[in-house]
């Protein structure tokens, strides 16, 4: 299993103001799913992800990714495995408004740990990945001179810089035309094919949600509903929250 | 491989170092005031030991009140006889006259005996003529001479008894020292010219020095030790010229600690404004460092990166600095050359340079710290949901109090490092401290009243104005803190400066004396109050001096108390002083009775002769004695046995003839005196005239027309005020650095709201007059925060330091306050000018991207 989550829970605030976000969430993402995270505003999904990719720790219950216990890592440590093993995509793009697109595809593979070093220098393989999004034109282009799907392909070349086990993007399209959209989750397939990684992504719209292998329905912080859609293994089936089936099978 | 931060570092700071050029320009501008401050001291210092010898113009000196006796000039002689040089200069105060142009002026007249100076050349104008001064009959002068008498060279001057024709002038005497000038030009002549002239009669105040240039290799100092007792005996004080350096360089030691103040508090407020700038920043900032959290960058090395940003741009800033202030360091001497005892060269001072690259960068990074810490506490999780918020730890707390610990630590030691004594450092930094902690309590109260009971009924644009006060992530304390200091010292340095001014113009009371006569003989009392009256003044206020010594204290020979050098006995220079008594029946207007009981009635004691005195308190506490001990004086010669019957406090503050030994009438009746006199003579041209009859009739009365006096007061007041207002202006600039600085870190903020604005329809005037409200209010909050403060201390220093009474100058502080109002306005619209000019849908574009 890439991702297992067990009773988590979430709360911000103590006592009286505490506001709790997700309750009891029981999860397990096997390697290579592609899972969708839905649910109206406010229903958790972003959180649920941030805490899948150890973005934050659980008030309670226990997260492993790829095998590690996230819970017992350092928030140190925990950065350094986001290093090496994490991908990630956001709604608002989040390149660094500083740096070139080069260098903002660069930035992962500088930050991989001692030892881990990728076998190619991080300047050809992020000129690779620009190719690959179709990029390398822009590659000297600051993010305030790129559109905004051309923001997004250079945040998913970054994502998939330091070939992640786990790629979570958190409404990647929301900030984008249908064209552009499309273009984009188009790619983040084709990669997640040639990588083998995971995704996992939150989102709102249905229609992006439908190109998932699995479908995770939340409700005030809790999993309403996990299907597996047409395309996937257990078809149509309801799946329990941790990767089995009605049937107890997985 | 370059390490991750510096690689980070490298790439943000090409774009960052536009948006926090404020930070460096601010360091650069603190740096630049102490880098000044430290290579103009030095040259200050370096120049006075380089010509030590030519300020004193001799090796040693000896100086008396009285004129040297024979046993002094013989160990002069003794010099002469090993291969020394001597030369003889007395000086007094007299009154010249110019027949030719009928004008007379107090001046310092310097008879001159022998080579003089012993080092150094003269120079003249015509040259050459200094050699000629031991001639009968010429004079040489200073400059000002033939303006203020409008005489030149050729013309006669009256001094005393005497007539002397100018040969030229002065330029440069070696042992000039500014100030002396401004109590009164000088007039060299042969020293038998002063005897001749009758100007070195019973009771004129003159001084008499030997100048000794020691023989090859020898020390003046073993002159001194060898004969350091008998001069004391003798009242013959002794300098050499190491002394003068170290007097000299002492006295700008005042100058440069104050010099060094300014630089301080330039480099604080460079401070303070990095740090607002690095805030602004680094919340500018935050989504970035979550991303590059969430991509599993280490905290330490986005930290490092940030700082290591921060010091680099602190050292960019600290170069600038010191090239501005090793130009200010060549500007500074012109500015003050008056007060400075030595032509000034400047030299780049290498420790000086390194001190403020070294203090630059430091303080940079101490400054930057606090506002980088946040970027500790900024959650990967951030990037996703940008309203959470994390919360405070117990490691964030304590980074932060280490942050602040190390800040005020360093700032404490920097103030000590700079100040002369330790003691000063640490009360400059508390001062200092307390000032800032006061300016921020009256900021935030200010702008809280503000908020709270603005008038709602007020303009849209005023209200909107004064609501940007409280746009988030504005820096309105900061800036009203740093534009607050700057006015604070600009208001108490003038209030200080018009409240002693007020105690100084002595002529400004009505019926006050502003003529002052002295060395009046007895038979010549009623000779000036007929040229007074002739000159249609009141009569003349005379009071008799009597010149006297301590012979013995409680029957206890001076000489064996001055022999004595235990401690806790009457202090030395009470004991040794020449005084100058007088005697009366009434206490004057300045004076109050303390202890024991004033004698009644006009003259003899209740038991035989009188002979009672009143000491002034502070006198009694020094020579250790009290009612009833009793003193003999030694006047010319003549033993006077006297007790002293009372105590009184002198306010000397007040413009009276106060005299720290009073006597009963009887005391020294027998005794030989002079008189000085006071009267008031309102006309000026009047006041001439009887001036110019003075110097005919009675040419050994010097008068003092205290209108002059006050003008050469004015006019050192001017200098020294002058040098204050150039520091107090460079600490008002660093406030507007700070002030340009949060408004350029806004600036975005602002022209989005501007765009906003627009958009909704409001004309480029309405978003004017908004702007316009804000910096208005700003400039208005600052000053008045700077302001209450600064008179509330000038109050305090008028009071309790300088004792004098406390005048406000309302229309001069409200000036001052407007002058920040109207910097602040025009700093604000320079700033803003994208504001107004750009079109709603580029601003909207740019900020949506």
């Amino acid at each position: 299993m890439m991702i297992v989550a067990k009773g988590v829970s979430k709360a911000y605030g103590r006592g009286r103001r505490s506001l709790v976000v997700l309750r009891d969430i029981d999860l397990s993402v096997p390697d290579e799913d592609f899972i969708a995270l839905v649910g109206p505003s406010g229903s958790g999904k972003t959180t649920l992800l941030g805490l899948l990719a150890g973005l934050d720790a659980p008030t309670t219950g226990s997260i492993s990714l790829g095998g590690a216990r996230l819970s017992a890592l350092t928030a140190d440590e925990r950065a350094a495995f986001r290093a090496e093993k994490v991908g990630f995509v956001f709604q608002t793009f989040h390149l660094l408004p500083t740096l070139t697109a080069l260098e903002n595809v660069m930035v992962p593979l500088e930050l991989a740990p001692r030892g881990t070093a990728p076998r190619v220098k991080p300047r050809i393989r992020a000129r690779e990945l620009l190719e690959r999004v179709g990029l390398a034109e822009r590659a000297r282009h600051y993010p305030a001179q790129l559109s905004g799907g051309e923001q997004q392909r250079v945040a998913l070349a970054r994502a998939f810089a330091n070939r992640p086990l786990v790629l979570f993007a958190d409404e990647p399209t929301g900030n984008l035309d249908s064209a552009a959209g499309a273009m984009v989750v188009e790619l983040m397939e084709e990669l997640n094919r040639e990588s083998h990684t995971t995704i996992v992504l939150a989102t709102h719209d249905l229609e992006l949600a439908a190109r998932a292998r699995r479908v995770i329905t939340l409700r005030d912080g809790r999993i309403e509903s996990d299907r597996r859609n047409g395309r996937g293994a257990g078809d149509g089936l309801d799946r329990r929250p941790d990767g089995s089936n009605r049937d107890g099978a997985r | 491989m370059i390490p991750f931060p510096l690689r980070l570092a490298w790439r943000e700071g090409r774009a960052g170092a536009r948006r926090i050029g404020a930070y460096a320009a601010a360091v650069a501008l603190g740096v630049a005031a102490l880098v000044a401050v430290h290579s103009f001291s030095a040259d200050v210092v370096r120049s006075i030991r380089e010509e030590s010898q030519l300020l004193l113009g001799a090796d040693l000196r000896l100086s008396s009140n009285a004129p040297i006796s024979d046993s002094v000039r013989a160990i002069a002689d003794s010099v002469v006889a090993r291969g020394g040089r001597l030369s003889r200069v007395t000086g007094l105060v007299s009154m010249v006259y110019a027949p030719s142009s009928g004008s007379t002026r107090l001046t310092q007249v310097r008879g001159v005996e022998g080579v003089f100076p012993l080092y150094g050349e003269v120079e003249t104008t015509p040259p050459g003529i200094w050699s000629r001064l031991g001639e009968t009959g010429v004079a040489i002068v200073d400059e000002a001479i033939p303006i203020q008498l409008g005489v030149r060279a050729g013309d006669t001057l009256q001094v005393g008894g005497a007539s002397f024709a100018i040969l030229g002038t002065v330029r440069g005497l070696p042992t000039d020292i500014g100030f002396q000038s401004a109590i009164g030009p000088r007039v060299f002549v042969a020293r038998s010219g002063l005897e001749g002239g009758g100007l070195l009669e019973f009771g004129s105040v003159a001084r008499h020095h030997v100048y000794l240039r020691m023989p090859g290799g020898e020390d003046p100092e073993d002159v001194e030790d060898r004969h350091w007792r008998f001069l004391r005996s003798q009242a013959v004080t002794s300098v050499t010229a190491e002394d003068q350096a170290r007097n000299l360089t002492r006295g700008t030691r005042v100058l440069a600690w104050f010099l060094r103040v300014a630089g301080l508090t330039a480099l604080l407020l460079g401070g303070i404004g990095a740090a607002s700038a690095i805030h602004v920043y680094v919340k500018e900032k935050t989504t970035s460092v979550a991303v590059l959290r969430c991509l599993g960058a280490r905290e330490r090395s986005v930290f490092n990166a940030y700082l290591l940003q921060a010091v680099a741009l602190g050292l960019a800033g600290s170069v600038a600095g010191v090239a501005v202030g090793v130009g200010l360091q060549r500007l500074l001497p012109l500015l003050i050359a008056d007060v400075l005892p030595v032509a000034v060269e400047a030299r780049v001072d290498r420790a000086a340079v390194v001190a403020g690259l070294v203090t630059g960068v430091v303080a940079a990074a101490l400054f930057a710290l606090l506002p980088l810490l946040r970027i500790r506490g900024i959650a990967p999780l951030q990037a996703l949901r940008t309203d959470f918020e994390p919360g405070t730890t117990a490691r964030s707390r304590l980074d932060r109090a280490l942050a602040l610990g190390a800040l005020v630590g360093g700032m404490l030691l920097l103030s000590i490092w700079q100040a002369p004594e330790p003691e000063h450092g640490l009360a400059f930094a508390g001062g200092l401290g307390a000032t800032l902690i006061l300016l921020w309590g009256a900021a935030v109260t200010l702008t809280r009243v503000t908020r709270r009971r603005f008038p709602a009924r007020a303009s849209y644009a005023v209200r909107q104005g004064i609501a940007n006060l409280f746009r988030p992530q504005n820096q309105t304390v900061a800036v009203i803190l740093a534009l607050g200091l700057g006015t604070f010292l600009i208001t108490t340095v003038l209030v200080v400066q018009v409240s002693l001014g007020r105690v100084l113009s002595m002529d400004a009371g009505e019926g006050r004396p502003n003529l002052l006569f002295f060395d009046v003989q007895p038979d010549q009392r009623d000779g000036v109050a007929e040229l007074v009256a002739a000159a249609g003044g009141g009569p003349v206020d005379l009071t008799a001096v009597v010149p006297a010594r301590i012979s013995s204290l409680n029957g206890r020979p001076a000489a064996e108390i001055l022999r004595d050098r235990t401690d806790g006995g009457p202090a030395r220079w009470a004991v040794r002083r020449l005084y100058r008594n007088t005697y009366r029946t009434e206490l004057s207007d300045s004076e109050e009775l303390v202890a024991g009981r004033w004698w009644g009635g006009a003259g003899a004691g209740d038991n035989g002769p009188p002979d009672g005195v009143s000491l002034d308190a502070g006198l009694a506490d020094d020579l250790r004695i009290g009612v009833g001990d009793r003193i003999t004086w030694d006047v010319q010669g003549v033993p006077v046995a006297t007790t002293v019957e009372n105590l009184r406090r002198v306010d000397w503050q007040r413009f009276d003839v106060n005299f720290l030994v009073v006597a009963e009438p009887g005391v020294f009746d027998q005794a030989p005196r002079s008189y000085l006199g006071l009267a008031r003579i309102v006309d000026p041209e009047a006041r001439a005239r009887m001036q110019r009859n003075l110097v005919l009739g009675l040419p050994n009365v010097s008068v003092l027309d205290l209108a002059l006096v006050q003008e050469a007061l004015d006019t050192i007041l001017g200098r020294v005020g002058g040098a204050i207002r150039f520091l107090s202006l460079f600490i008002v600039l660093a406030g507007v650095v700070v002030l340009a600085g949060s408004l350029s870190t806004s600036r975005h903020q602002r022209m989005r709201e501007g765009a906003l604005l627009k958009t909704l329809g409001a004309r480029r005037s309405l978003v004017r007059r908004v702007l316009l409200a804000e910096y208005a209010s700003l400039g208005t909050l600052a000053g008045l925060a700077g302001a209450l403060l600064g008179v509330c201390a000038a109050w305090a220093l008028t009071e309790f330091f300088f004792e004098v009474d406390f005048h406000l100058p309302l229309g001069r502080v409200a000036g001052i306050w407007l002058v920040v109002v109207a910097l602040t306005l025009a700093t604000g619209l320079a700033n803003s000018r994208g504001v107004l000019r750009r079109t709603p849908l580029e601003t909207l574009r740019e900020v949506a991207e």
